[in-house]
C-alpha cells in the first residue's frame, strides 16, 4: 500500500457526518440538545409505542417487554427489560432514536425521544413524573443493572478445563436417554416452514 | 455378506417420507432385470433443454426440500427474525447462497451499488464517503469463513426441543468471501489505530445493527466484502457491502455496512447490551463474547436425514467449526460417549471455516446414540452440554456449541435427544 493511502474516497462533509453519526456513547456524548419528562413521553408513547409495547410498556402479545422483571435475572425465566436488565441509559435514547418505533424508524425527534425514555424509565419505577431527562443528565443516570456485566471470562473460567485431552474409552458407565424432542410440538410439521 | 448389503423391509416401510425412488436400486441381489436399464428411457432418446433456457439456474425440483425454513413460535415477526439452512441435506462445507440461512432486525432491504455509501469517520485525519465503486479499487482478498449466529442451537440450552439438525444448528453458512481488509480502508482515513481504540460498525437499515469491535480485531482479519461465493452478495446477506468478521458471532457481520467510525470507547449498542449479552446462573451477564468456540455437528444420520437404506456401510457426515482457528480433530461417538473414535476429514480444515468430518461404517441395525466431538489449534475439545450448563446455567441465550446427541433406532430413524 502507497504511503499516504490509494487517494480513495472523498472528504465527507460535516453535514453528511451529522447525518449518519448519531450514535450515543454511555457518558452521553452524541446526545442532541433537548428535553423531555414522563408525562409528555405517555403521550408520545401511547401514539407511537404502546400498539406493540402496551400502555404501560409491559408489552404485547410477544412483543418485547420494556419494564419490570426486576431481581429475577438469576431465576428460571429471567425477565430481561431495560430497567431490570440495560445497563446504560446512553443505550436506551440512540436505540429508539435510531431504529424505533419498528417500521418507522428515524421519525422521532429529540425532544420525542427524551420524553418517550424518560416515559420507560418512569414505567420501570426509576424516576417520577416530573423528572425531567435532558442531554445534561443522561449520561450520568444510573440504570439498575449497571454492574450486571462482566467482560468475556471464558478463557479462565472455560478454556484452561476443556484444553484437557478428552476421554476416548470407557469415558461414562452407562448412559440414559433423558430428554426426547419429540414429546414438543416446537418443530414445525413436516421439517419446517419454507421461508418465502 | 450378501446379507449386510440386503436394504431392510422393515427400514423401508417405516422409513420416512424421505425413501424415495432409488433406495431399492441399491440392492445387489435383484431378481428381475431394471426397467430403468432395460427399457429406453425419454431422457435416453428426446432431447433436453437448451442452453438458452436457464440464464440463471435455481436447483432441480426433486431437491427442493433444500430450502431455508423458519419457526414461526420463535420472534415476534417475521421482519426481526431468523431462518434456518439446510445442512441436514447439504455436504461439503460450501452453503450455497441460495439457502444460506438469514437473520435480520428490520428485514432484508434492497440496496443498489449506485445508492451505496460508506463512510469512515470520528478519530480519523479525513473522514472519508467511498462510493461502491472505490470500494471495488481497494487491493482484494479471498477467504473462507463460517459466519455463525450467536444464538445458534440457543433453543437447546434447557433441553432438546427442535428435531431437525437444520433447526438446531442451522443458524450458520460458509462463504468464499473477496473483500478488502478493514485495515485498508482505516488506513485510507488515517484512523488512530492504537489498541486502546475501537471501531463501530453501522448497516444502512433501520435496525442499524450498530456493534463496537475492538481495533486489534479490526486490524487483524477483518474484511469489508462484496463477493461471496463468486458472485454479488445476495440482498438478504448485505448486498452490495458487508462486514466479515472470522470467527466471531455473526451478530458482528454488519450487512449493508454503511458507516465506520473509530472511537475511544465501546458504544455500547443495544446489540451488546441488551442483546448479545449471556446471562450467567447467579443472573450477572458476560459482555463481548465475540468469539465462535469450536463446535460440530452430525448432518447425516439426524432427524430429517434418517436411515433409508437399512443394514450394511453407511457414511455418518458432519461439520465442525471454530472461531479460535483450524479445526484439527473430530471424534465421533456411537454410543452416547462412552467410547470415540476420530473420524476422517473430507479435506484439512480452513481457518475459522467450516470442515467436513466422515465415519463411515458398517451399520448392524443396533440402536445408536450418535455424537461428535471438535478439537481446535489450541487444544479446545467441545464440552458436553451438562458442562456448559455447569458453568453458565440455562439462561445463556448465546453461544451453545454443547455436543449433540441424535438417537437413531432400529428403523433408522433418528431423533434429538439429550443424555446422562
Amino acid at each position: 500500500e502507497p504511503d499516504g493511502g490509494f487517494g480513495l474516497g472523498r472528504a465527507a462533509l460535516p453535514e453528511e457526518i451529522a447525518a449518519w453519526d448519531v450514535d450515543v456513547l454511555p457518558d452521553g456524548r452524541g446526545l442532541p440538545e433537548g428535553t423531555g419528562n414522563a408525562f409528555d413521553g405517555e403521550e408520545v408513547f401511547a401514539q407511537k409505542c404502546a400498539s406493540c409495547h402496551g400502555d404501560f410498556a409491559e408489552g404485547v402479545d410477544n412483543w418485547p417487554v420494556l419494564a419490570g422483571g426486576f431481581d429475577t435475572l438469576g431465576d428460571k425465566d429471567p425477565v430481561k427489560t431495560v430497567g431490570s436488565y440495560w445497563p446504560h441509559l446512553s443505550t436506551v435514547w440512540d436505540y429508539v432514536h435510531r431504529s424505533m418505533p419498528f417500521g418507522e424508524a428515524g421519525t422521532l425527534t429529540p425532544d420525542e425521544t427524551y420524553a418517550i425514555v424518560a416515559y420507560i424509565l418512569y414505567s420501570n419505577d426509576l424516576i417520577d413524573d416530573e423528572f425531567e431527562l435532558t442531554h445534561e443528565n443522561l449520561g450520568t443516570f444510573e440504570m439498575y443493572n449497571r454492574d450486571g456485566f462482566v467482560i468475556d471470562d471464558r478463557s479462565d473460567a472455560e478454556y484452561t478445563e476443556w484444553r484437557a485431552d478428552p476421554c476416548m474409552e470407557n469415558c461414562k458407565d452407562t448412559v440414559e436417554v433423558t430428554m426426547r424432542s419429540v414429546f414438543l410440538v416446537e418443530t414445525p410439521a413436516e421439517g419446517g416452514t419454507e421461508s418465502t | 455378506m450378501d446379507e449386510m448389503f440386503k436394504p431392510s423391509r422393515r427400514a423401508f416401510l417405516k422409513g420416512s417420507a424421505a425413501v424415495a425412488a432409488g433406495s431399492v436400486a441399491g440392492a445387489a441381489a435383484a431378481q428381475n432385470a431394471d426397467p430403468l436399464i432395460t427399457e429406453l428411457q425419454d431422457w435416453a432418446s428426446y432431447t433436453g433443454v437448451g442452453v438458452d433456457e436457464t440464464p440463471y439456474g435455481m436447483p432441480i425440483e426433486y431437491e427442493s426440500h433444500v430450502v431455508r425454513r423458519n419457526v414461526e413460535w420463535l420472534t415476534a415477526s417475521p421482519i426481526s427474525s431468523i431462518n434456518f439452512t439446510p445442512i441436514h441435506a447439504l455436504d461439503g462445507t460450501i452453503t450455497p447462497q441460495g439457502c444460506a440461512f438469514e437473520r435480520h432486525h428490520s428485514g432484508a432491504i434492497e440496496l443498489r451499488k449506485e445508492d451505496y455509501r460508506l463512510m469512515i469517520n470520528g478519530l480519523v485525519d479525513k473522514p472519508l464517503v467511498f462510493s461502491y465503486a472505490d470500494i471495488e479499487r481497494f487491493p482484494r482478498e479471498n477467504h473462507v469463513y463460517f459466519c455463525e449466529c450467536a444464538a445458534n442451537t440457543g433453543m437447546e440450552w434447557a433441553g432438546a426441543q427442535l428435531n431437525g439438525v437444520q433447526f438446531t444448528h442451522g443458524m450458520i453458512h460458509n462463504m468464499e468471501y473477496t473483500g478488502v481488509p478493514l485495515r485498508a480502508l482505516l488506513k485510507e482515513a488515517g484512523a488512530d489505530i492504537s489498541s486502546d481504540k475501537w471501531v463501530y460498525v453501522e448497516g444502512a437499515d433501520a435496525s442499524s445493527n450498530g456493534r463496537s469491535i475492538p481495533m486489534e480485531k479490526a486490524l487483524d482479519d477483518v474484511l469489508v466484502a462484496f463477493k461471496a461465493n463468486g458472485e454479488a452478495l445476495r440482498m438478504e446477506h448485505g448486498y452490495p457491502v458487508r462486514l466479515v468478521v472470522p470467527g466471531w458471532e455473526g451478530n458482528m457481520w454488519v450487512k449493508w455496512l454503511r458507516r465506520i467510525e473509530v472511537v475511544d470507547r465501546a458504544v455500547e449498542s443495544r446489540e451488546e447490551t441488551s442483546k448479545y449479552t449471556d446471562v450467567l446462573e447467579d443472573g450477572t451477564a458476560r459482555k463481548w463474547t465475540w468469539v465462535m468456540d469450536a463446535k460440530s455437528v452430525i448432518t447425516s444420520p439426524s432427524p430429517q436425514q434418517p436411515i433409508t437404506h437399512g443394514k450394511g456401510p453407511l457414511v455418518i457426515s458432519g461439520l465442525a467449526w471454530s472461531g479460535h482457528g483450524q479445526i484439527t480433530r473430530v471424534d465421533v461417538s456411537k454410543d452416547g460417549g462412552i467410547t470415540w473414535e476420530t473420524a476422517r476429514l473430507g479435506k484439512q480444515g480452513d481457518i475459522k471455516a467450516l470442515t467436513r468430518f466422515y465415519v463411515d461404517m458398517m451399520w448392524d441395525g443396533a440402536p445408536m446414540l450418535l455424537q461428535s466431538r471438535a478439537m481446535d489449534e489450541t487444544g479446545y475439545s467441545q464440552p458436553t452440554k451438562e458442562q456448559l450448563r455447569e458453568k453458565r446455567g440455562e439462561n445463556s441465550v448465546y453461544h451453545n456449541n454443547c455436543i449433540q446427541t441424535w438417537y437413531v433406532n432400529a428403523e433408522g430413524i433418528a431423533e434429538n435427544v439429550e443424555v446422562s
